[in-house]
């Protein structure tokens, strides 16, 4: 229908992908994006790595290029937030004032991080990372610092961190819970990483983080840490989490619950309403149908994907097999699956060769590798957890085992044992 | 600047003006040509660039690293003997002139 009108709200990764897929399936009415930030569509991952070093240039993150959605006649409404929602009357207010009507309203309001709530949290050098706007003062902070201190040993704080130490600053991470990305992570993999982060030279403190900041001149100086130690730092960034950005939808009366709550076609409690990407909460084929927000970029470009395939008619429950990486020094960390229900870890390859992948399994059930410089692990894996081919922990372990193989067709499934 | 001819999935021709140093995955992404994914950004983490490597100074293009030759086993589309990585193939003067075909499916 070309009359109708989708109002995309957040020019995210997933919102200016939805926009995309929406003109890729055929939808010929007229779509208006919405972002509250000044800048085109840009990628964020680099935005704590190789942006920070110049290695990736500011021209080099923009997602599409500025002419593409004139091309594809996409209106982009920039540096104006959508600022309320009247499901009834169909339409949105924006930041600017103007009011905008729409058919269907993709919500891909994306995440915030969580702030600190502790003294000196707000002295001058406390830094958090997630919009281009903060990575551009921390690359302009980062060559001038001499102590740096993260507090949060998540991916992006361990990015920042591996970053720092690369440019060869004194740099500590504090992680409040005794091991990295637990809930992420399995345990063998979490040790590693500190392992390997420490011989380059980064400092990690488990099991402690923040009690407060001080400094002179409003300027941050030192960290000192629950257990009463402190820490000198002129640089300090604080990646603790992020909470998804819901109150607009919560203002409107759609069900909010940590994230947008959807179906598994990613609709809302508004029939009309949809969302994606880090702002959604949605049943979770690969958690057992369990509601979750997964914030990454695999998620917002699938999710948007599938939002605009159901726009287009074509309605499939989502269910996309969830992945992640994090490049951290020379450490290329990917993830496949998740960890749900996972009580077997079985390693293939090289740990003191820094290369290697952790199969998670539940029971006899493959949930979630963990691989490290083994991209091609990362993408068989993915391909066993889609296409279901059974893969056993005690298969892993046989002589002659050829996981390439087994995932790319090239092998008969594997032979049961007697 | 090394010119890079795509050929589209709808057989539509698509001729770009690179810079030196730049991949090909960056030159597509850069000139709209959706068809080449990257949802990685170029990290060698997803295999969604992937092309066919189909006419000009192949020679002058790096060989595939052994990371990279393993992963084109799990593109979406088949792979043939010219299945690169983008990502991974840095324009040059000596690649002025390349012809790389585009999948139809990068998922």
């Amino acid at each position: 229908m070309s009359n109708r009108t989708v109002v995309v709200a957040g020019a995210g990764q997933a919102g200016s992908q939805a926009a995309a897929s929406l003109r890729d399936e055929g939808f010929q009415g007229r779509i208006v994006l919405v972002g509250a930030e000044r800048h085109a569509p840009y990628q964020r991952p680099p935005l704590s790595k190789g942006y920070l070093t110049g290695k990736v240039p500011p021209e080099r993150l923009a997602l599409r290029p500025p002419s593409f959605y004139d091309n594809i006649d996409v209106e982009l409404r920039l540096g104006t937030p959508v600022t309320s929602i009247d499901v009834d009357a169909r339409s949105v207010g924006l930041g600017s004032g103007d009011r905008l009507e729409y058919h269907d309203l993709v919500l891909a309001l994306g995440a915030r991080n969580r702030g600190l709530p502790i003294d000196g949290a707000d002295l001058d050098g406390v830094l958090t990372l997630r919009s281009l706007a903060d990575a551009e003062e921390v690359r302009r902070r980062l060559p001038a610092a001499s102590s740096v201190v993260v507090i949060g040993g998540g991916f992006i704080g361990l990015e920042i961190a591996a970053t720092a130490v690369g440019l060869g600053i004194a740099t500590t991470v504090f992680e409040i819970a005794e091991q990295l990305m637990a809930r992420v992570l399995s345990p063998g993999t979490a040790s590693f990483l500190v392992e390997a982060h420490r011989r380059r030279g980064m400092r990690i403190d488990l099991g402690t983080s923040a009690a407060t900041m001080t400094g002179t001149h409003g300027q941050v100086r030192a960290v000192w840490t629950l257990d009463g130690r402190s820490v000198p730092a002129d640089l300090v960034l604080v990646g603790i989490g992020a909470v998804p950005n819901t109150e607009v939808a919560a203002e409107a009366g759609l069900l909010v619950d940590n994230g947008i709550v959807t179906d598994p076609h990613l609709r809302t409690s508004d029939p009309h309403v949809w969302a994606i990407g880090d702002c959604a909460s949605f049943p979770c084929a690969y958690a057992d149908g369990r509601q979750m927000r997964l914030e990454s970029v695999q998620n917002a470009v699938a999710q948007a994907r599938a939002v605009a395939a159901a726009l287009a008619g074509r309605a499939e429950h989502f269910r996309a097999v969830p992945w992640f990486w994090s490049d951290q020094a020379d450490l290329k960390i990917q993830i496949a699956g998740l960890p749900t229900g996972r009580d077997t870890v079985v390693m293939y390859g090289e740990a003191e060769q820094e290369r290697f992948s952790a199969f998670c399994f539940a029971g006899d059930r493959l949930v979630g590798v963990e691989s490290v410089n083994r991209p091609a692990d990362h993408l068989a894996a993915r391909r066993l957890l889609e296409l279901g081919i059974p893969l056993r922990p005690v298969d892993l372990t046989r002589p002659g085992f050829d996981l390439r193989a087994l995932a790319s067709g090239r092998s008969a499934p594997v032979a049961p044992t007697s | 600047m090394p010119k890079v001819t795509f050929i589209r999935p709808n057989g539509e021709t698509t001729v770009v003006d690179g810079a030196d140093g730049t991949s090909i995955m960056q030159t597509a992404v850069s000139a709209g040509i959706t068809e080449v994914v990257a949802e990685c950004g170029g990290t060698l983490a997803c295999a969604t660039c992937h092309v066919y490597v189909h006419d000009g100074p192949i020679d002058a293009l790096p060989e595939a690293s052994g990371d990279e030759e393993e992963m084109l086993d799990f593109t979406a589309c088949p792979r043939e003997p010219t299945s690169r990585l983008s990502c991974q193939l840095p324009l040059s003067p000596q690649t002025d002139g390349l012809v790389v075909r585009v999948p139809p499916e990068q998922y």
